[in-house]
């Protein structure tokens, strides 16, 4: 048998080393390896081992993103951080802590509310696990995700938090709503020890939140999808959890209402944390949703400004509305289809048409919601959509991207070029496009006929780190932009 | 050889954008760090990407290293010219292309001053949030070279944090993009790599930078202490209280005695330490925070405190912090200023290790520094004719380095590497995590042209990376698909 000396190998190498189980599948296709290194230093010698037979790798987490990108051309192992799951190091007084990658964002939540502090990140839109595949094993992760709120706010930030793990959520830069005032993970980062394709060890940034010593490959690693190495630990910049929160709510006739309290509530002094949309259909009407955190008193006072800021009907509540951030439950679900949408806040209205216009071009009536004053909004369209009519869509959408009909137009008097008026600006002197439509996650019936990532600008310079930090294309080989 | 390239640099340039005369020269042989000096072998002063672009290329052609420089306020020596080499000088590329408050971005030319970008936004109501504090002559191409912080990034964060769009030469002269401005597009963070890559992997032209509203209240506290360990445990109290100030800021007597003879800042006399925190954001929030760190002071043993709100007492306060450096030069013939970074908590056994190196070698040490981040600025104080006394200034400050390293921390929290630190590196990290750094130059630049001998103390050779590479996807070989 070819896979025994192979196995021998991963055996060897670490322990727990396995064939692979129906469990293990990636998209669909079971690989022939499963490994669960128990520390670094297994982790190093897994990935030597299967660089040693030209093994493809993909790395994962508690697979709750497993479904995000595409899947990969090769899947000979599978590696999960599972067991590399201790909170190393929490030093509240320097508000950061150094985790292992397959510790859950739930547990890292529960260790850190201890000490009135938090990760500042929230669960992004689509999380599920496509395909019916359900990666979670018994006694792993699964504890967290319909458990108890960490933070036992009923409701505030930190509730609901998916069953991911901290390297699932790096690796794939997945941010909610509040985004808009903490960023995403790539913010949040200050130091990563990831394992090279071939076996090498490597760590950047550290444990102090202020270093330009060296590159920061903890922003390259975040959102790399497993493509150039497997993260095995990461040092995060943590915030004091805020006391309270509050969600100011209005109901808004049509995206040009929508549009109007969204940016008030961005240009507003009144500090918001999160602002949100939800449109469930076409001609439903949009909720705007501001999220304010912090002290009781301060939060009631901006709530109540909030809400004049946002006009009649406008209104407060302590706890998230149930459409908040489409927490594992977009209305799109696992099985169906998710396109992320980023574009200049300022072109909100734009976005709208364009999505609306692709939309009724193909006959889908797609809901959409998302982090409108950050500029990232997502596109959902159930399982029982068309797969044809789907793909349609993306591609319409990214056409009507590509001419420029969702760019910012900034105010002309804050214009100091030339603005041609076609919805460019005159003489370059600005990116080529300021939209991207990307899927998150489709069935294999989209994914087939649509490229899940479109256009990437800067896709060479891409390519050529990609050749250099995996040279035999053997980490998540496709499951990136470009091919990547 | 490289006079060779004169006649097509003038081409590209004109005649009034090329340097060759050896006064001139000088006048570019270093940046803020003077220790440093070299003579470029040819200037040139593009004033568009496209010349900046076709510079590189002729450099690329004939093989001449070239380093890109902006205001030349460096505190590491990373604009340090190449003795063979062309020295790129963006000081002309000085366009703020747009200021668009409804998307909350600006786009700018490398050569922007740092504050100009404020400066435009002020009348919509943002600001720019780094601010280095040379940030009135600084270049924004610079802040972007070295991920530059200053005194609010401990609220705000760093450069790195609000660029979402280069537009970059890279070293083979290609323009390229990187970004699109929404901070959310698809592919790698190169945003996130080429930020404080100290101009190693190409040279930007254009940048897209987040704007940031400007605060309803700013409220600025002065603390005076007997000593910097009363101070720093009121820093301690602060942050432990679940207050996230803009920023805190400490001087020690040396420091504030220096401050006083230079611009008379009229802080309370007599003070061990003074403390200067920057509370900003929704006014009752900062009302509230405002008492609690009065009272926090107080119980660390704060003897006066005084409070302003208005621009000008602001103003009066920050005075004697920004003019620190400035003032002990007036004090001593010369001084190296450090830029080592320990945990926040380590703060108050870290200076009293610097004061116990000072009194046994007799060097005087005056202690500026980011509190709120633990970002250490010591000036160590020598007379510079005398190779005895700087010779035993290095030494020290290079303890004072190997104590934030000893202390979990880092050797630089905003200056960069440069030259002047990259023999630290080794200190910081392995040689693995080093050839890691490195895979990612040779992405960018294989053959290592641009900005050499920067960062890295010893440059590994590019191409040397083990590993057989997979042969390409048999469809993209038979032509059926692109890359996938």
């Amino acid at each position: 048998m070819l896979a025994d000396p192979v196995l021998r190998a991963l055996t060897a190498a670490c322990p727990g080393s396995r064939p692979a189980s129906p469990g293990d599948a990636v998209a669909g296709g079971t690989p022939r390896f499963a490994a669960s290194p128990a520390s670094v230093a297994e982790a190093s010698a897994v990935l030597r081992a299967a660089a040693e037979h030209d093994l493809a790798v993909v790395p994962r987490g508690s697979g709750s993103k497993l479904g995000w990108g595409v899947p990969p051309r090769w899947c000979d192992l599978v590696v999960d951080t599972l067991r590399l799951d201790q909170v190393l190091e929490h030093a509240a007084g320097d508000l950061v802590a150094r985790v292992q990658a397959g510790v859950s964002l739930h547990r890292l939540a529960e260790v850190l509310g201890g000490a009135g502090q938090e990760l500042a990140l929230d669960p992004a839109p689509g999380l599920g696990a496509p395909d019916g595949v359900v990666p979670t094993r018994a006694g792993v992760d699964g504890a967290g995700v319909d458990g108890a709120r960490p933070d036992g706010t009923g409701g505030g930030p930190g509730a609901h938090l998916d069953g991911g793990t901290v390297g699932g959520t790096l690796a794939t830069g997945a941010a909610g709503p509040r985004r808009l005032r903490y960023g995403t993970p790539r913010d949040l980062v200050i130091g990563i020890t990831v394992i090279r394709a071939d076996g090498t060890v490597a760590h950047s940034g550290g444990k102090v939140v202020k270093n330009v010593a060296g590159y920061d490959l903890g922003k390259l690693f975040a959102g790399s999808f497993g493509t150039l190495g497997l993260i095995v630990e990461a040092v995060f910049r943590l915030h004091p959890r805020p006391a309270t929160a509050a969600y100011v709510t209005i109901e808004c006739a049509d995206a040009t209402e929508a549009h109007r309290a969204v940016a008030a509530a961005s240009a507003s002094v009144l500090a918001p944390s999160a602002i949100e949309i939800d449109r469930p259909a076409r001609d439903q009407p949009i909720t705007v949703g501001v999220l304010l955190e912090g002290e009781p008193a301060g939060v009631g006072e901006r709530a109540a400004l909030m809400g004049e800021l946002l006009g009649a009907g406008a209104r407060a509540q302590p706890s998230q509305p149930a459409w908040w951030g489409w927490p594992g439950s977009d209305p799109a679900g696992p099985a169906g289809t998710l396109v992320r949408v980023a574009f200049w806040a300022a072109a909100l209205l734009r976005v709208f048409a364009v999505i609306d216009g692709a939309a009724r071009s193909v006959g889908l009536d797609p809901a959409v919601g998302g982090s409108a004053a950050a500029g990232v909004i997502y596109v959902a369209a159930g399982p029982g959509a068309h797969p044809a009519a789907v793909a349609a869509f993306v591609s319409a959408l990214r056409a009507a991207l590509a001419r420029g009909e969702a760019d910012a137009r900034p105010a002309p008097a804050a214009v100091k070029g030339e603005w041609s008026g076609t919805g460019r600006w005159a003489g370059g002197g600005v990116p080529p496009v300021l939209a991207s439509a990307v899927v998150v996650h489709a069935p294999p019936a989209v994914r087939d006929q649509v490229d899940l990532w479109g256009p990437v600008p800067a896709l060479p310079l891409m390519r050529a780190v990609k050749d250099q930090f995996d040279p035999g294309h053997r980490m998540a080989p496709g499951r990136f932009a470009g091919g990547i | 050889m490289i006079k060779q390239l004169i006649p097509r640099m003038t081409e590209i340039c004109g005649p009034d954008g090329v340097v060759s005369d050896l006064a001139e020269l000088r006048t570019y042989e270093c940046d803020g760090l003077t220790s440093h000096r070299v003579t470029p072998a040819l200037a040139v002063l593009p004033r568009t990407a496209e010349q900046v672009a076709a510079v590189v290329r002729e450099c690329a052609a004939a093989k001449v290293p070239f380093v890109a420089r902006g205001s030349g306020t460096g505190l590491s020596g990373g604009a340090l010219p190449h003795a063979d080499g062309v020295l790129i000088v963006t000081s002309r590329m000085r366009r703020i292309i747009a200021v668009d408050p409804d998307s909350q971005r600006a786009i700018v030319e490398p050569g922007v001053t740092n504050l100009s970008v404020s400066e435009a936004a002020r009348p919509f109501g943002y600001f720019y949030a780094p601010d280095p504090s040379s940030q009135v002559v600084c270049s924004v191409g610079g802040n972007v070279a070295e991920n530059s912080g200053g005194a609010h990034c401990l609220k705000y964060g760093f450069t790195g944090h609000h660029v979402t769009g280069l537009e970059l030469v890279t070293p083979a002269g290609e323009l390229t993009w990187v970004g699109d401005g929404t901070g959310a597009g698809p592919g790698y963070d190169l945003l996130g790599l080429l930020t404080g890559s100290e101009g190693t992997l190409g040279i930007v032209t254009k940048i897209v930078v987040k704007l940031t509203r400007i605060p309803q209240l700013v409220k600025c506290l002065l603390a005076a202490f007997e000593t910097t360990g009363a101070g720093g445990a009121a820093v301690s109290a602060i942050i432990g209280a679940g207050i996230l100030p803009a920023a805190i800021e400490m001087m020690d007597a040396l420091a504030i005695e220096a401050a006083e003879a230079a611009v008379a800042c009229r802080y309370p006399e007599g003070a061990g330490a003074v403390l200067i925190v920057e509370l900003d954001g929704p006014e009752t929030d900062v009302l509230r925070d405002c008492v609690a760190v009065r009272a926090l002071c107080e119980q660390a043993g704060a003897t006066e405190i005084r409070e302003a709100d208005d621009p000008a007492e602001r103003a009066a306060i920050w005075v004697g912090r920004r003019s620190a450096f400035a003032a002990v030069g007036r004090i001593s013939p010369a001084y190296i200023v450090q830029d080592g970074v320990v945990p926040r908590t380590a703060l108050g056994p870290v200076l009293d290790k610097i004061a116990e190196l000072s009194a046994a070698s007799g060097i005087r040490v005056a202690n500026v520094f980011h509190a709120g981040d633990g970002n250490l600025h010591p000036l160590v104080l020598y007379d510079d004719s005398s190779a005895e006394a700087t010779a035993a200034a290095e030494t020290l400050s290079g303890a004072i380095l190997d104590l934030c390293i000893e202390h979990g921390g880092s050797i630089t929290g905003e200056h960069g590497v440069g030259v002047d630190k990259s023999r630290y590196l080794p200190k910081m990290f392995g040689a693995d995590d080093l050839d890691t750094m490195q895979l990612a130059r040779c992405a960018f630049d294989p053959v290592s042209l641009c900005n050499p001998g920067k960062i890295f103390p010893t440059p590994r050779l590019c191409g040397e990376v083990p590993g057989a590479r997979r042969g390409p996807h048999p469809l993209v070989a038979s032509g059926q698909l692109d890359q996938f």
